[in-house]
């Protein structure tokens, strides 16, 4: 069989198995709603699920891109001094290794808006892998092209420009392909504790409801639309790693 | 004689670990000379070439080069063992760079760029990228980029050692050519014998430990050197009194270390 159709075979067999599994057993919808009705749920409700949904992907983004922002200028300023990143990577790590669920409460306190709040939250998720996998990209360069780019006495514009950039990209999307990820679970999670407060909310506080009202088709709805929203930014990701390092990266070849 | 174009002058390198990896090297190069440094690995063959491209400095002792009094990156160029091409660009782009870090635009260095494209025969390659190259025709390429400057002097360390003996055979003669071509001085590193003798005007035999020059050997048959010259009783002469004189380096310097 072809190989690029046997996930979407395998998880339309999942999918026909689990409805037939329900109807047959005669589940109740409220323990195991079957696919065919969380897709129901999930069109009937599509006024209320749009906007949430378009909160937690802003929320996502947002927080993603000032994360690339964040991350590539700190590891850029590593890459320049020893000494600057001696001191601070510990810190980073501190960040990184402390639960964002446990962080998420105190900064609900310190952060007057809830949506910066959630923004912060999921910034110091996103922002490690961007930092540790563009500082190793940018000290990945070849010694002895850096040696060339000597010899014909490049200006650190031109080196960081011809060889810093293009030596540190690979890193840098790998790093961007694990964050986008973890962006979307952290932007989640923090909503998660915050609770619904505050006007604009997203897909989390519509599954929290959901759950106080044992809505268990609306808590899968609101699921499976997570879910497809995770699978996209990896499709997206993987797509602009081919499109930037396609004809030159070893990780891109068949 | 011409004038030397490269002089060390009694020179010593030591390394921050304490590692003295020359003693009191001295050598001249003279313009449109071709000189090889012969010796087993670690005798400090490539710490020379860097001293003269002044990528590192001597810690007592004088190199005057075009690289190291600051004359001019331009008129030097260094190839390494490995062809050290940025993977991410084509070849033209590849070529392309040492005169783009000069100021040069795509389009005024397109002319130099297929020129010398065309001389190490690679013309119908300049949008190939690296990876879809083989090793003999990445080493092409990056002795274009070398050549690319139109340099007065080039330095290279081992770079068909890692190629295989028939792609390594085609190289050695179109060095020559490009080398007679464009009147570079060539300073040379390798530990084959055959291809010192096959390349070289002067051989210098360094021995390790601290890595210091024992043995120097004129090679004097006239070039071009053609196949036939790897068959003559010159040729098997030159062979032998190097290998001689490089089993008789290490051995004296397995006696110092004891």
């Amino acid at each position: 069989m072809n190989e690029r159709l046997l996930p979407a075979v395998t998880f339309i067999a999942l999918l026909l198995g689990w409805e037939l599994l329900v109807r047959l057993a005669h589940i109740p919808h409220y323990t195991l709603p079957a696919p065919s009705l969380v897709l129901k749920t999930l069109v009937d409700n599509f006024g209320s699920f749009v906007p949430s949904w378009w909160f937690t992907v802003k929320i996502t983004f947002l927080s993603l891109a000032l994360a690339c922002i964040g991350g590539v200028l700190i590891a850029a300023l590593f890459a320049l001094s020893r000494r600057l990143e001696i001191a601070l990577f510990p810190l980073a790590v501190v960040l990184q290794v402390t639960p964002v669920v446990a962080i998420a409460p105190l900064i609900l306190i310190y952060v007057q808006s809830t949506t910066a709040a959630l923004l912060l939250c999921t910034w110091i998720v996103a922002f490690f892998p961007i930092l540790a996998n563009t500082l190793v990209g940018l000290r990945s360069a070849d010694p002895h092209l850096r040696d060339l780019f000597r010899l014909y006495r490049a200006t650190p514009l031109q080196r960081l420009k011809l060889l810093l950039v293009p030596s540190a990209l690979p890193y840098f999307i790998a790093g961007l392909k694990i964050a986008g990820g973890l962006s979307l679970i952290a932007a989640v999670t923090a909503e998660m504790v915050a609770g619904a407060a505050g006007k604009e909310t997203g897909l989390a506080s519509r599954i929290f409801e959901a759950s106080f009202r044992t809505d268990t088709p609306k808590m899968f709805a609101g699921l499976a639309l997570l879910a497809a929203t995770g699978v996209l930014i990896f499709w997206a990701f993987n797509a602009l790693s081919r499109r930037l390092l396609g004809r030159w990266h070893a990780s891109q070849r068949d | 004689m011409p004038a030397a174009l490269v002089c060390l002058d009694r020179v010593d390198k030591s390394f921050n670990n304490g590692v003295t990896a020359l003693q009191g090297v001295s050598l001249t190069l003279a313009a449109h000379e071709f000189i090889t440094l012969l010796g087993p690995s670690g005798c400090g063959k490539s710490t020379v070439l860097r001293l003269v491209a002044g990528l590192d400095a001597p810690s007592a002792g004088r190199v005057e080069s075009p690289a190291a009094g600051g004359a001019g990156a331009a008129d030097t160029a260094y190839v390494f063992q490995e062809p050290t091409l940025m993977p991410w660009a084509s070849l033209f782009d590849n070529v392309w760079l040492p005169l783009r870090l000069a100021g040069m635009s795509r389009r005024d260095a397109a002319e130099p760029v297929r020129a010398v494209l065309h001389t190490v025969g690679l013309s119908d390659f300049e949008s190939a990228y690296p990876g879809e190259l083989s090793g003999g025709m990445k080493m092409r390429a990056s002795i274009a980029r070398a050549l690319v400057t139109r340099p007065r002097l080039l330095l290279m360390d081992e770079p068909f050692a890692a190629l295989d003996e028939i792609t390594r055979q085609k190289l050695n003669p179109d060095l020559l050519d490009w080398w007679r071509a464009q009147q570079l001085a060539a300073l040379f590193v390798t530990h084959s014998v055959f291809e010192a003798v096959f390349l070289s005007q002067r051989v210098l035999v360094m021995g390790p430990r601290p890595g210091r020059i024992v043995a120097e050997l004129a090679i004097d048959a006239p070039y071009p050197r053609s196949a036939e010259f790897r068959v003559s009783s010159a040729y098997a002469q030159a062979c032998r009194a190097l290998s001689l004189a490089l089993e008789s380096a290490q051995a004296g310097s397995d006696v110092a270390s004891r």
